[in-house]
């Protein structure tokens, strides 16, 4: 026997160093640092400010709608009507407060007449405008969540089937109300909120819309691990019955969790708007797949009781660093598809092994 | 002159270090019937899964009609002509109970690659028949009872010719008269030959159908021989290695006088009929009936699990207007149900979780029900110690990696964490082992002593003997009877929940 004997050879320290890596909570964060040292490599425009601020832009509505996507993957939920929601309330948002519409487009809209008329949106001008905007958009938002819930927990139909309904429905409803077109000419207090504070400096990384995400992300985790509420929501996740049985109010947390997901979706629609300065009608579309993408990429488990709002940040750092990487490369969009789909299934193997090492550890 | 089939030479098996097995040496007769018994963790699924194929051996051999028997996988077992039907049955209830005999071969048409339903039809019935079973086999498991899907698994095994078949506690969720069958039919196997495997922690079971009893305690074989030389008591000494002098703690508390639950004319269609029940502080109070009587019924409705239609429930002679866990538990009632892996547990979740699953109201401040983590905490392990769960690690561990005694005592410091007044156990001590039931015995004593009135339900009546103030019988929705400590006997008891009168 021999000190030598005992020191474990480099293949083996490698080995203990992938497990480790593999099972930290981190993975992804490490993952996103490695990306954006590759993309630096490849392409230094990564690297500036322009695309930083880009980059930084794009984290945050997604970090507000996912954080609601993560609290209904923890009840073993699913919120398919997220996109609609921010399509529908982007679309009601701007026609309180649009300066302008032209009557040859929205004359036939169902709006015409009650909220845009040729003077723009019903509350053009007015100081309570924008403020009612946002809680009109809110509250719808907060609607069709408890509409979501309600028939989740009341009428026992299936996460699935509830709000793949309410999201053809409201898609196809926020279309019927700007009559396929974008409502524009928003006023430029509005557009302030998704915009940065200053063109250069420290101050061109800084917005409202951080601010938002971020204290959303603070409310979010406290509540998920410090308040009776969080800890109902992954007891529901993991086994509904003993939840039951055990006094948790199920139905009525099911209902205020698909709420709290409809006013997230909202509450991103509220920073996209602002950002595009329109109300668009197709807003939320292409962001449903990325919530759900970014959620899973980031840990939080499809079949419930797991799930961290960390994760979610990592996850939604690494999809739009992905997707920042792919234009930024100029790929064609149907590989940005391919690409994406790969790094999804990718997450999902991931999560497979952990659970694998997580068992032969026991 | 002795004919040995199966011969267990010197096996033994570690998971990770940990020895499960140390040096099994064991013989099995032909065409008898071996009892095998142990304290859960004994080893005994271990053994029973080496022969099946499902794990290998460290060290040792199998010999099979005195030839090496070594099965990498259960397609080697199924060969070898050794059937294993689960403790947890492994039917696709969603198929037909042909369709589940043949599974993993379908009869076909020569040389087609297409099933021949008509043959798989024939075969099945004849299989059926073995069994006893007068079922068309175009049924759907799913709309079988326990009992019958038992039977399935058994011709099942018969369908591919089985010399050997083990049986892992077949009975736990078979009515009495689903097991006698189930015992007349294994006896009519062994007649024609085969040899049959039997655990179960249910020691006259044991006693009524073995031949020969093999007793495992921590990995050994401690004890084996014909049945002859046991008795029921001689086996738990073996099993446990020491004499149990009493199976029930000795009651230190007598019941008051106030009433903390009362049920009156409760009814609901097909379920219960008029049922009157009064429970007392400190008393614990037994429901005893055979399976389909209500028992479990009854206390989910009292509960506020399921509705009723007419009657009425007073907790400390308030009427409650309605019924529902979160108000019950808020009135301090705590349900121990009979199905812990369905509603008693958060198996993925870890055994801090589970314990104070029930109690978080209790530990959160007014402002925005944030938990009071430190209290809760110290809550938590004070549970742990106080009940001795055997965990390594409480706010790590997942509930699934606990042993059922254990399990089942993380069920019970849940709902005491909520200081109950009103405590309604269900089978509490079913798939436990003889020394942690003896353990939650104990812990239903001590419940009792500080004032918690308990609502027992059981169908072992031993237990009701043991533990309770007043046994109530109930059969078909109906309260039958109510023994009082003083008159209890067993067949009385047992009389009375046939409905047969007490002479």
């Amino acid at each position: 026997m021999t000190a030598l004997a005992q020191e474990p050879t480099p293949a083996i320290r490698l080995r203990a160093l992938g497990r480790r890596l593999l099972m930290s909570e981190y993975l992804i964060l490490y993952l996103c640092i490695a990306l954006f040292g590759l993309l630096f490599l490849i392409e230094p425009k990564t690297a500036s400010p322009y695309n930083i601020k880009n980059l930084l832009s794009n984290i945050w509505p997604l970090l507000v709608v996912a954080i609601g996507q993560t609290f209904v993957l923890i009840i073993a939920g699913i919120d398919l009507s997220q996109g609609s929601v921010i399509s529908v309330t982007s679309v009601l948002g701007a026609a309180f407060i649009a300066q302008s519409a032209n009557p040859i487009i929205f004359s036939k809209s169902p709006l015409w007449g009650s909220l845009l008329s040729e003077g723009g949106g019903v509350l053009n001008g007015s100081p309570l405008g924008i403020p009612v905007a946002l809680a009109v958009m809110l509250v719808v938002g907060l609607a069709i969540g408890a509409f979501n819930g309600i028939a989740v927990a009341f009428w026992r139909i299936p996460a699935f089937m509830v709000t793949l309904v309410t999201s053809m429905f409201f898609g196809a409803f926020a279309i019927l109300l700007a009559k396929s077109e974008n409502i524009i000419d928003l006023p430029d207090s509005f557009s302030a909120i998704g915009d940065s504070f200053g063109i250069n400096g420290a101050l061109q990384f800084l917005s409202i819309a951080m601010f938002i995400a971020l204290g959303l992300a603070v409310i979010a985790h406290f509540i998920l691990r410090r308040t009776v509420f969080g800890r109902w929501l992954y007891g529901i996740g993991t086994n509904g019955r003993a939840a039951v049985v055990s006094g948790v109010p199920v139905r009525k947390v099911i209902v205020l969790t698909y709420m709290f997901s409809g006013f997230c979706a909202a509450l991103a629609s509220i920073i996209y708007t602002s950002r595009v300065q329109q109300g668009r009608p197709t807003l939320g579309e292409p962001f449903l797949l990325d919530i759900i993408a970014a959620v899973v990429i980031g840990g939080t488990s499809l079949a419930g009781g797991r799930g961290k709002i960390l994760w979610t940040i990592f996850g939604v750092i690494f999809l739009t660093l992905l997707s920042n990487a792919l234009s930024l490369l100029n790929v064609a969009y149907f590989y940005v598809a391919i690409v994406k789909g790969s790094v999804i299934l990718f997450a999902a193997l991931i999560d497979v092994a952990r659970r694998r090492i997580a068992l032969q550890a026991v | 002159m002795t004919d040995t089939l199966l011969r267990f030479e010197d096996v033994s098996k570690a998971f990770f270090g940990v020895t499960v097995l140390k040096g099994v040496s064991l013989e099995v007769e032909r065409g008898t019937v071996l009892g095998l018994v142990g304290e859960n963790g004994a080893g005994k699924s271990t053994l029973m899964n080496i022969l099946g194929g499902v794990v290998r051996l460290d060290s040792g051999q199998l010999l099979l009609d005195g030839n090496p028997y070594d099965p990498a996988a259960p397609s080697d077992a199924d060969r070898a002509g050794i059937a294993f039907i689960h403790q947890e049955l492994n039917l696709f209830t969603n198929m037909s109970i042909a369709e589940n005999l043949f599974i993993s071969d379908f009869p076909k048409r020569r040389g087609l690659p297409l099933v021949d339903r008509g043959r798989m039809r024939e075969r099945a019935r004849e299989c059926l028949a073995m069994v006893d079973l007068d079922v068309s086999p175009e049924v759907l498991v799913e709309r079988l009872t326990p009992g019958e899907r038992q039977l399935v698994e058994v011709a099942k095994a018969l369908s591919v010719d089985a010399r050997i078949l083990i049986f892992d506690e077949p009975t736990t969720s078979l009515t009495a008269r689903e097991t006698e069958r189930l015992f007349e039919i294994i006896g009519r196997l062994k007649e024609s030959g085969k040899t049959i495997l039997y655990i179960s922690h249910i020691l006259r079971d044991i006693m009524q159908l073995a031949d020969a009893i093999a007793v495992l305690r921590d990995g050994a074989l401690v004890a084996h021989g014909p049945k002859a030389s046991y008795t029921v008591s001689s086996m738990i000494a073996a099993m446990v290695g020491r004499d149990l002098k009493q199976l029930y703690p000795d009651r230190t508390s007598s019941p008051g006088t106030e009433v903390a639950l009362e049920v009156r004319q409760l009814s609901k269609a097909g379920i219960a009929e008029r049922i009157d029940l009064a429970l007392h502080k400190g008393e614990v109070l037994g429901v005893f009936g055979l399976m389909g009587s209500g028992r479990s019924e009854l206390a989910r409705i009292i509960f506020g699990l399921d509705e009723f239609d007419e009657g009425e429930v007073r907790i400390d002679g308030q009427p409650v207007k309605k019924l529902s866990p979160t108000r019950n538990i808020r009135n301090g009632m705590a349900f121990v149900t009979e199905n812990r892996r369905e509603e008693g547990l958060l198996m993925e979740a870890t055994v801090a979780d589970n314990l104070s699953l029930a109690a978080l109201p209790a530990f959160s401040s007014r402002l925005a029900r944030a938990i009071r983590s430190k209290s809760l905490a110290t809550a938590v392990s004070g549970s742990v110690e106080a009940l001795s769960i055997k965990v390594n690690d409480a706010f790590h561990d997942e509930a699934k990696g606990l042993s059922g005694g254990n399990q089942q005592k993380v069920v019970l410091g849940k709902w005491l964490m909520t200081k109950p007044s009103i405590l309604i156990i269900d089978e509490p001590t079913r798939g436990v082992d003889v020394g942690a039931k003896f353990e939650i015995y104990e812990i239903i004593d001590g419940i009792a002593a500080k004032g918690t009135a308990v609502l027992f339900i059981s169908s072992e009546i031993e237990e009701l003997v043991g533990m309770c103030d007043r046994i109530v019988v109930m059969g078909t929705g109906e309260t039958l009877a109510t023994f009082d400590r003083a008159q209890f006997d067993r067949e009385a008891l047992l009389r009375s929940a046939f409905r047969e009168h007490v002479a």
